[in-house]
């Protein structure tokens, strides 16, 4: 086996592989907080909680009703994206005229719910899911080995950010999209119904969450606990990217998780930390973050 | 003025309370004529299946049991609660039953950081824990506290050296640990690497995981980039089948053995036998040994719907123990029960001949035993070929190397 | 303090006195913990108008840094608390610097963030004992009174809640807490007026971190124990809860809001289970959208409305 800095390869290649997995969840769950804050100005904290729902789901479809991982790959974000505007309708619309952080407030005592009902019935211990028989095996590549489903998370999660960043630049509707954002009330002048938009915006953007989940179900234990452990990391993403652009957050979502992939062959204590460390960093430099706008 | 009138009064009112707590403990000869028994589990997270609920039912069968075979005058109350695995949480419910709800003996206390925690409260509050649940080593070296702790079951010791010594001899004899960062997962890592080394084997190294981790691919990595013939999972519960699994999923297994070192019979079952044939590790209790335990078994899951495995059979005979201790000496006062306990031999389908020693370690047989092939298993839950009963003495750590201050000559 | 505040407080303080011949006083300690935490909270929420989510960050630094001093150095008593007094505070010096860089939602995270690296940290670092967490930290003596007596480290606490509650009433009422407020209510009118904001900010982040520093190591002596779950973020959320439910920016919210959570949590752990934290996430939501004063600020404004003056 060759090695590099002393690491084996296979080891190095296997982790790089992991840090791009993870770093395509930062990807699509920053994504989703991204366009959510353009549109509404709140950071939406149950985007964890929702992330584990999608997964949640996923599983409780093959364990109660038997419906497989390719169905869920569709249904689980669309039930997220339901629940998102259910939440938005009965909960998030009365606070846009207050300050901001009650927005934050709200989403986080939702978050404890969700988390806490699945928790009770679930317990915390995780669920496991079968990788689906399509995607189970691995490539031997010889200089490493390449589980099926780990490269289909990281292809699967790039083509829905790519698809999102299409609609949203270059078609009518992310036009309409990004003109809301930009003057609600003159837009609503035009006719767009803005109010439509801001609620499909949310359900979109937490759907993005639900399909993270249902990505991560066959590789991860599926507990309550997951999302709420991913959704800190994410943030500290978030603010090293600036929320300003959809490319800027999937580009930094990727490159941190493979940023911490790297720490973890070459300096395994720091990986829980290193992302924190950058963001402390990158405030100290760039407050507004990569890239972000200064207001 | 007011002011001082109020502040005056709130001095005053300081100093009686310390008359009120001065209320004499009722020194009757059984407390409140009650005697209470606690089981403190994991009730919902990674180490529920190997106690959790199965631990309560095997101390409900024990005082049925009890009161059906001796008809004690005293009345006998459980309760249980669950640690969530944390051990704040643990330790402030027993203080809170110690304090307030009059709980003479807690058991299971699976989860070593806990056991620890809870051992010490035990300690102050000199009431009795028999540890049924908890692996690690420290609560009879270190962390010992001989006149209220009993280690029951088993400890890290028994089960590092049956398997540290049987694969190293097979010349498996470099070894990597995957360990769960706690106090458990570090005696496991510890004991385990000087059973391998006193047998001629070489440790490369280690890498830590949290409990309840959720994704072992990063660590079999590391693991996998050592090279070692051998990696050893130094976790239980979950954290064990989910590493099984990983490894499965890279690929690891085809170039490394893994050994499970905390594993039991739930475990297996949780896994099936196609992925696990063939591994070896150390347990103090299979349900399929002899006549008494298979009847003992099988009562259990017919209440349980799972074989109990070396815990909840441990928790049967430790409750069992302790009441008829407190039935012999008719009292609950903790000095005079466990010297009963102490004195007198263990004899019950978990353990023959038994002893606490003077250390509180419970020395009884351990087996070693390897998981059968599938197409050896003749009926739901026969999953072990017993290769070598491991005589108590053997078992555990002899009293001379014994690190425990208290019982130092 | 007016008039009616200091009836109210020595009020207060005559029941503290009182209480532990009727209730179990681990508990009403354990609230007292929480309530000194809250408050040093609320000072920043409440009267600062900054949102940190990273509180627990102090209140975990300063248990394992009492825990490591009482156990370790054996370090008298008073001087541990001091030192993990003092690490919360320096904590929150360098956390605040960082922090006051960004406003509103972004402080929020960041605050969240560099938490949840303490956390990391804590969890790592050999002397905390990551998940087995710091045990059996010795209570000490005071005056010759032994602490390891919970009558005797009762009072003892309750000094220390009584105490720091009356610093935060002098601080908020003090020049420095008008400026706080001015800051809360207009930042860029307070800039214009030749006030250096963020040197106010950061003061009164420290001073926060330090209080609920304080909070964090009586809470390790009272139990004896430090552990991960004091600077969980799940922690920093209780915080937020207890300030919000109580009322943020009134003097007894804080002690409001952290006895009805601690009393909640308490009575409904061993019924419920799990379902502690659906409860707690849907008080979270129903204080959100309907009752954002919280209960003292909402009784307040009730008693306004019916005795037709201002109350305080």
């Amino acid at each position: 086996m060759t090695e590099i800095f002393g690491v084996p390869i296979q080891a190095l290649f296997g982790q790089l592989m992991l840090g791009l997995v993870n770093g395509s969840f930062y990807a699509v769950l920053s994504l989703g907080l991204a366009v959510i804050f353009g549109m509404l100005n709140i950071i939406n904290f149950s985007h964890g909680a929702l992330y584990m729902t999608g997964a949640m789901l996923t599983w409780i479809g093959l364990e109660y009703l038997g419906i497989g991982y390719w169905w869920m790959l569709v249904l689980a974000p669309i039930c997220v994206g339901i629940i998102g505007i259910a939440i938005e309708r009965l909960m998030l619309q009365w606070l846009y005229k207050l300050d901001h952080l009650y927005g934050l407030l709200l989403t986080f005592g939702l978050a404890l719910m969700i988390e806490g009902l699945f928790r009770d019935l679930y317990g915390v211990a995780g669920q496991p899911y079968s990788i689906p028989e399509e995607l189970s095996g691995a490539f031997n590549l010889g200089f490493m080995f390449l589980p099926k489903y780990r490269a289909w998370i990281i292809v699967a999660s790039l083509s829905v950010c790519l698809a999102t960043w299409y609609v949203i630049e270059k078609t009518r509707l992310g036009a309409y999209l990004r003109a809301a954002t930009e003057n609600p009330k003159l837009t609503q002048a035009f006719g767009i119904n803005v109010p439509l938009m801001v609620m499909l915006t949310y359900g979109f953007g937490v759907g993005l969450a639900g399909f993270a989940g249902v990505l991560a179900a066959p590789a991860t234990q599926i507990g309550p606990l997951m999302g709420s452990n991913l959704i800190i990391v994410v943030f500290a993403v978030v603010v090293i990217g600036g929320m300003g652009s959809i490319l800027g957050s999937v580009v930094t979502g990727l490159g941190l998780g493979i940023i911490e992939g790297m720490t973890k062959v070459f300096w395994p204590e720091a990986s829980a930390t290193v992302v924190f460390m950058i963001m402390a960093v990158v405030l100290m430099i760039r407050p507004a973050g990569l890239f972000g706008r200064e207001k | 003025m007011m002011k001082r009138k109020l502040l005056t009064l709130a001095i005053s009112a300081m100093l009686m309370p310390a008359a009120g707590s001065a209320m004499a403990q009722a020194k009757g000869k059984i407390s409140g004529d009650v005697v209470k028994i606690a089981v403190l589990t994991d009730m919902s997270g990674v180490y529920s299946d190997l106690g959790g609920k199965g631990s309560v039912v095997a101390a409900e069968m024990a005082i049925e049991d009890f009161k059906a075979q001796f008809k004690p005058k005293f009345k006998i109350d459980l309760v249980s609660a669950d640690h969530q695995n944390k051990a704040d949480v643990g330790s402030n419910k027993v203080r809170e039953w110690y304090d307030t709800q009059g709980v003479d003996m807690v058991t299971d206390v699976l989860n070593s950081g806990v056991a620890l925690a809870v051992a010490k409260v035990t300690t102050e509050k000199n009431k009795i824990m028999l540890n049924t649940g908890a692996a690690s080593t420290r609560l009879t070296n270190e962390d010992c506290a001989p006149n209220n702790v009993v280690h029951y079951v088993y400890d890290t010791y028994a089960l590092a050296n049956g398997p540290g010594k049987a694969v190293t001899k097979q010349g498996k004899d470099s070894w990597f640990f995957l360990t769960a960062d706690y106090a458990f997962g570090h005696s496991l890592e510890k004991d385990t690497m000087e059973a391998v080394k006193a047998n001629g084997g070489k440790v490369l190294g280690a890498v830590r995981h949290p409990l309840n981790a959720s994704d072992f691919s990063s660590f079999l990595l590391q693991a996998q980039a050592s090279k070692a013939k051998v990696i050893g999972l130094a976790n239980a519960g979950g954290d064990t089948i989910n590493s099984i699994k990983a490894a499965n999923e890279f690929g690891i297994t085809k170039g490394q053995t893994l050994v499970g070192l905390l594993t039991t019979v739930v475990d297996i079952h949780a896994l099936g036998l196609q992925t696990t044939q063939g591994m070896m590790f150390t347990e103090g209790f299979y349900w399929n040994l002899n006549k008494e335990t298979r009847e003992f078994s099988r009562r259990f899951f017919s209440r349980h719907k799972k074989m109990p495995n070396m815990l909840p059979a441990g928790t049967y005979s430790a409750v069992m123990h302790y009441l008829k201790a407190v039935q012999a000496t008719g009292t609950d006062d903790t000095a005079a029960v466990m010297k009963q306990m102490k004195a007198t031999p263990i004899n019950d389908p978990f353990a023959k001949g038994g002893k606490i020693r003077e250390d509180g370690r419970m020395v009884h047989d351990m087996y070693l035993v390897e998981v059968k092939k599938p197409a050896e298993s003749k009926e739901p839950w026969d999953y072990y070929h017993v290769k070598q009963v491991i005589p108590g003495d053997q078992a555990f750590q002899p009293m001379a190397a014994s690190r425990c201050a208290a019982v130092k000559k | 303090m007016n008039r009616r505040v200091t009836v109210a407080y020595l009020f207060g303080l005559g029941l503290l006195l009182l209480a532990p011949m009727f209730i179990y006083p681990i508990l009403v300690m354990k609230v007292l913990c929480f309530a000194l935490f809250a408050c040093a909270f609320n000072l920043l929420l409440g009267y600062t108008g900054l949102l940190s989510f990273g509180h627990a960050a102090f209140l975990g630094t300063a248990g394992y840094v009492t825990g490591h001093a009482l156990k370790v150095w054996e370090l008298p008593t008073l001087l541990g608390l001091l030192v993990g007094t003092g690490a919360a505070a320096l904590l929150g010096w360098v956390i605040g610097s960082l922090a006051i860089r960004r406003q509103g939602i972004y402080f929020a995270m960041v605050t969240l963030a560099l938490a949840q690296m303490v956390f990391f940290f804590f969890l790592q670092a050999p002397f905390t004992g990551g998940e087995d967490g710091l045990q059996g930290v010795p209570r000490g003596t005071l005056f010759g009174l032994d602490l390891a007596d919970d009558i005797n480290l009762y009072y003892l606490v309750v000094a220390i809640f009584a105490g720091s509650f009356w610093l935060i009433q002098r601080a908020i009422h003090s020049p420095f807490g008008q400026i706080l407020k001015a800051i809360r209510e207009n930042e860029p009118r307070a800039i214009s007026l030749g006030y250096d904001v963020a040197k106010y900010k950061l003061l009164a982040f420290v001073l926060s971190a330090g209080l609920a520093g304080l909070a964090g190591a009586t809470k390790t002596l009272v139990f004896k124990f430090a552990t991960l779950t004091d600077a969980h973020w799940h922690t920093s959320g209780e915080v937020v809860l207890m300030t919000l439910l109580g009322g943020m920016g009134t003097v007894f919210g804080p002690l409001v809001g952290a006895t009805v959570i601690v009393t909640l949590q308490n009575e409904l752990a061993d019924k419920v289970g799990s379902l502690v934290t659906v409860i707690m996430g849907a008080i979270f939501v129903i204080c959100v959208l309907a009752f954002r004063r919280g209960i003292v600020g909402e009784s307040l404004a009730l008693y306004k409305r019916v005795i037709g003056q201002k109350p305080l």
